[in-house]
Formats: C-alpha cells, structure tokens, sequence
C-alpha cells in the first residue's frame, strides 16, 4: 500500500475527454506541470521532466481515458523510478453533470515493503487526510500540551 | 529548506512506525528509548534505529539526564514540517487551478468552432 502524502481536488467545468486531454498531452503538462515533458502516454513508458535546471525521469504506470492516470516521479534524486524509491501521481476523473468533471489528484510514496500489511493499513486509516494534516494534528497537540 | 533536507524530511516521516514514535514522543513529551520500546510493537533495536533517523532529520532531540537519555520533539522542526507539507498542497492547489483554467478555456474553444452558425468550409 502507498503512503498517501496529499490529496487535492477541483471541479471544472469541461467534459471529462477535455481534461483528460489537458493532463496527459505533454504540451499542455508543460502548462501545468514541468517546464519540459517528454512522455509517450502509454503504461509502462519512460519519459522525462525537467523543472527549471533540474530534471529527472518519468515511467507511466495507469493509462485508462478518460478517467484514469498516473505516473511516478522521484525528483529530485534521478533513479529510475519504482515502487519504494519514487512518488505516485495520481490523477482520477469523475465526470458530473453535463460537461462537468471532478479531477482529483493524490501523491503518494515510498511503499514499506518490509513492514507488516495490518500495521500499513493502521497508519493509512489513520492518516487518511495525508501527510499535511497528519502534521497539523501533531504540532495542535503538541502547541496544546505545552501550553496545558 | 533545500532539496536534500527536505528529503530527509520525508523519509523520516514516510516510515509509519517512525510516525508511531513521533506520535509517542508529542503526546508524552520527553521520554526514553526504553519508555518508547513499552509503548511500540517493534523491538527496542529498531526504536533506536528510528530516534537516530528522527534526530538526523532535526524532529527529535536528546539530553542526557543521568544515566537516562531523554528523547523530544523539536517543535520548530516540526512546524517547519507542517508548513512545507502545506506549501506542497498548495502548489497541487495551483496546478489544478490551472488545469481547470486550460481545459475550461479549450471546452469554449471547442464549442465555439461547433456553432452552426459557423460558416463550413470557410
């Protein structure tokens, strides 16, 4: 199981083959994402990003139009990027309405190979809003602890 | 902070039984490996193994009181955490929000060029 560091959404109001069109061709990512995409959208393929001087590679893992995509990174280290040693991107398309679509994203990582399933679900139940309130939860108890 | 003390950032706080020891350690203040070791279901090796990493990354602290060495967690450090993990939504925020912005303007585009009204072949 990935360790979910973030997940954010947004409702557009475009049909769901529009925006899957914007998040998967590399000339709109570049709009959005990298400052340079190179990636065929296929799974398993190998592609690259660049972000101002600094860069790494891309391997496409999901690719289910228009509702389904995702891909692992692990900027800035430059490994090949596999599950334990890089970051899932994923993105997931609901559409909603006439020509209304729900995108969520979520980025999640470094699998725990070696730790017990039960005890990963524990942790992911419990930390389900991701890393960023995980964190605001522990520096509230501990501000509350202090000033108790 | 930079790229590689941000990585160490993450991967102390990636482990989930490093996230049990900070969870331990906020909630109980300044405590023992051994006091840690009674409270986890991992072995006072690998607490140990885990505070070094911990302390590594700046969240946690010792002092030695005694013979005891006494573990806490260094709030700076982890507010600092808090709000880097808080900038990371926020640059997600504006990617969608450019994204919705993108596609939204390619769909009334889109719908533009298929009026009827449109002249064919012009």
């Amino acid at each position: 199981m990935a360790d979910l560091v973030i997940e954010r959404e947004v409702l557009i109001e475009a049909p769901a083959e529009v925006v899957w069109r914007t998040i998967t061709e590399p000339d709109q990512m570049s709009q959005w994402f990298a400052d340079r995409v190179e990636l065929v959208v296929e799974p398993g393929a190998h592609g690259y990003m660049q972000f101002g001087d600094q860069g790494g590679p891309v391997v496409v893992e999901a690719v289910d139009p228009p509702a389904r995509f995702s891909f692992r990174w692990n900027h800035p280290r430059g490994e090949e990027p596999v599950a334990g040693n890089s970051m899932l991107v994923e993105f997931t398309l609901t559409p909603e309405g006439h020509e209304r679509t729900r995108l969520r994203v979520s980025e999640s990582g470094h699998e725990l190979r070696d730790w017990p399933d039960a005890e990963k679900q524990r942790y992911a139940d419990e930390h389900q809003g991701g890393w960023a309130e995980y964190l605001d939860r522990l520096v509230s108890v501990l501000a509350k602890r202090r000033s108790g | 902070m930079t790229a590689q003390a941000d990585d160490e950032l993450w991967s102390a706080i990636a482990d989930p039984s490093r996230r049990r020891v900070l969870d331990l350690l906020v909630n109980h203040g300044e405590v023992s490996a051994s006091w840690l070791a009674g409270h986890v279901s991992f072995s006072r090796q690998a607490v140990s193994k885990h505070l070094a990493v911990l302390e590594q990354a700046g969240l946690v602290s010792r002092r030695k009181q005694g013979r005891e060495v006494l573990y806490q967690v260094q709030a700076g450090r982890l507010d600092q955490a808090a709000r880097a993990m808080a900038d990371l939504a926020a640059q997600w925020d504006r990617r969608l929000a450019t994204i919705k912005r993108l596609a939204e303007a390619a769909h009334a585009e889109a719908k533009k060029s298929e009026r009827p009204s449109t002249p064919v072949g012009s």
